[in-house]
């Protein structure tokens, strides 16, 4: 996955992210903000996984679903 | 260490320019019961999808509109609707209630009389009567409304036939200023049909016109249009009396009373744009009043079907899929499909959870699990993020849905009533496989095959 238009966006800690290149403003909450924080520092899927089931009470399969749904939706805004 | 609480992630564009400017009406988008009965215990004795129908909504309705048309109009017979939902369960608490029967086929005549309903407390309407059914209908003294020409040929043929002279109605169809103009139903009154029918009755022997039907549409959002039409039904009362010396003792208004349902297409929510039954029954019961002596005062039937089920109905599915779509519009997979949900083609159910569920709303659409593209069930539902599993009940879902579904592809699902003192019944078991293959038939030279 190509994180490098990431490092290119505005994010503010109250996930508010500008995209200077083309105007676009997006709204994200903390754990969105937390998941990009952690693919501009290129961690890869898997480790994505590990990092948050270690940090948040949430299960493995729902945290899966999620992420994959998250990054598809990242995709479409053509941030990845 | 504990865990940090997890929230789902989101993250939305920011579009300007898509704002309602009416905003909409907030209802709490989540119920754990209806009428007191956990959501969850329901499911686990019955399964999902089930369909759900309060008895006490059901009482509780009819009463409410038969009080306020009755305080206004003393000679008011209810009719239920069978062709709305003919469960017998459902049937048998309108006529607990004291509705007639009103029926449109062979098949709810029998239906009607199977639960016991008298033969003259059968309404019978529809545009087409078969002989068998109008030779039992006039035998058991019936009220058959007529539909046209034809019919009335046929029902003089059969009334000589059993040699007796028989009371009916003709239907009528009208402008009443609404559109679609319901014009395939009866006679016209305007281009003078209905007078026409009226006077070759009058000429038989066997026929004795004794009532006037109209039912000028379907879902009508305008209750003027009943006040033109009780009028025009009443002017032509009066001259079938005066020209003709008919007497006729009852008009039948039909039906048409929208439910709390959102029509696809329209954009204020139901609460704002549908008036309030109160607005029909008055414009009915003032025209009456206006325009008669209490000593002229007929039996007025009102055929209300739509109106008095609907919001007692309610489905219960549950989310077993959740997918992005290509172009990142969430979509979920529910177990009921279009097929058990068929005023899905018009409405835009209302969505409740049976949970709390956190996160930002996006746009959704909601799939059935047939295997067909068009099976969708919402095509634009504003939903959090939901987890599989979760339950949506869908409502209302009263109306036409038990009546028109079909079954396809997989069985269709349980019907409970919870019941006034808070049990629940089963009044529909979920189909099996013999119900579906019993009137299948296998030539015997196709039954061996080796694969």
């Amino acid at each position: 996955m190509n994180t490098e238009k990431l490092t290119t966006l505005a994010i503010s800690d109250s996930g508010f992210i500008f995209d200077p290149s083309t105007g676009d403003t997006f709204n994200t909450n903390e754990i969105g903000v937390k998941i990009i924080q952690l693919l501009k520092q290129g961690k890869d899927f898997n480790e994505l996984m590990d990092l948050m089931i270690e940090q948040y009470e949430v299960t493995e399969e729902e945290l899966e679903a999620d992420l994959l749904d998250f990054i598809q939706l990242l995709k479409n805004y053509h941030m990845v | 260490m504990s865990k940090a609480i997890y929230v789902k992630p989101v993250i939305k564009k920011q579009e300007t320019g898509k704002m309602n400017k009416f905003g909409s009406v907030f209802h709490r988008n989540y119920r754990d019961s209806i009428d007191g009965v956990k959501i969850n215990d329901i499911v686990e004795r019955y399964g999902s999808p089930v369909f759900v129908i309060s008895e006490t909504e059901i009482r509780n309705k009819y009463r409410q509109i038969y009080r306020e048309f009755s305080s206004q109009y003393p000679h008011v017979q209810f009719t239920w609707s069978y062709k709305t939902n003919y469960l017998d369960a459902v049937c048998c608490v309108f006529h607990q209630e004291g509705e007639l029967a009103e029926v449109v086929s062979e098949f709810e005549y029998q239906k009607a009389r199977r639960l016991g309903v008298p033969g003259n407390k059968i309404v019978y309407n529809g545009p087409l009567k078969s002989k068998a059914s109008l030779k039992i209908a006039f035998e058991e003294d019936a009220i058959v409304n007529l539909d046209n020409f034809d019919e009335v040929l046929r029902a003089e043929e059969v009334a000589r036939s059993i040699g007796k002279q028989v009371h009916v109605g003709i239907r009528l169809n009208m402008d009443t200023g609404i559109y679609p103009q319901w014009s395939r139903f009866g006679f016209n009154l305007e281009n003078q049909s209905a007078y026409d029918a009226a006077r070759r009755i009058h000429m038989s022997k066997h026929l004795n016109l004794n009532g006037l039907h109209s039912h000028i549409g379907t879902f009508i959002l305008d209750p003027s249009a009943y006040a033109i039409q009780v009028k025009k039904m009443i002017d032509l009362r009066r001259t079938l009396e005066t020209e003709l010396s008919i007497s006729i003792d009852y008009l039948d208004f039909g039906g048409g009373f929208p439910s709390r349902n959102k029509l696809k297409g329209t954009y204020l929510p139901p609460e704002v744009a549908i008036p309030n039954i109160e607005e029909y029954i008055q414009a009915i019961t003032s025209t009456l009043t206006a325009n008669l002596l209490p000593e002229e005062y007929p039996t007025v039937y009102m055929e209300t079907g739509r109106a008095m089920i609907d919001e007692a109905g309610f489905l219960i599915t549950t989310i077993e899929g959740v997918k992005r779509m290509p172009n990142g519009v969430k979509s979920y997979i529910i177990d009921a499909g279009i097929n058990i949900l068929y005023t899905s083609n018009w409405y835009n159910f209302k969505v409740e959870l049976d949970r709390p569920v956190q996160g930002t709303y996006e746009n959704a659409i909601v799939y059935g699990p047939l295997c067909m593209n068009i099976d969708v069930v919402l095509e634009n539902a504003t939903l959090p993020p939901l987890p599989k599993g979760v339950r949506l009940i869908l409502s209302p879902m009263g109306a036409y849905n038990m009546t028109q579904w079909m079954q396809f592809i997989s069985y269709r699902p349980a019907i409970v009533m919870i019941m006034e003192d808070g049990t629940i019944e089963q009044i529909r078991r979920p189909e099996q496989l013999e119900d579906i293959v019993g009137p299948e038939f296998v030539p015997e030279k196709l039954r061996q095959f080796s694969l």
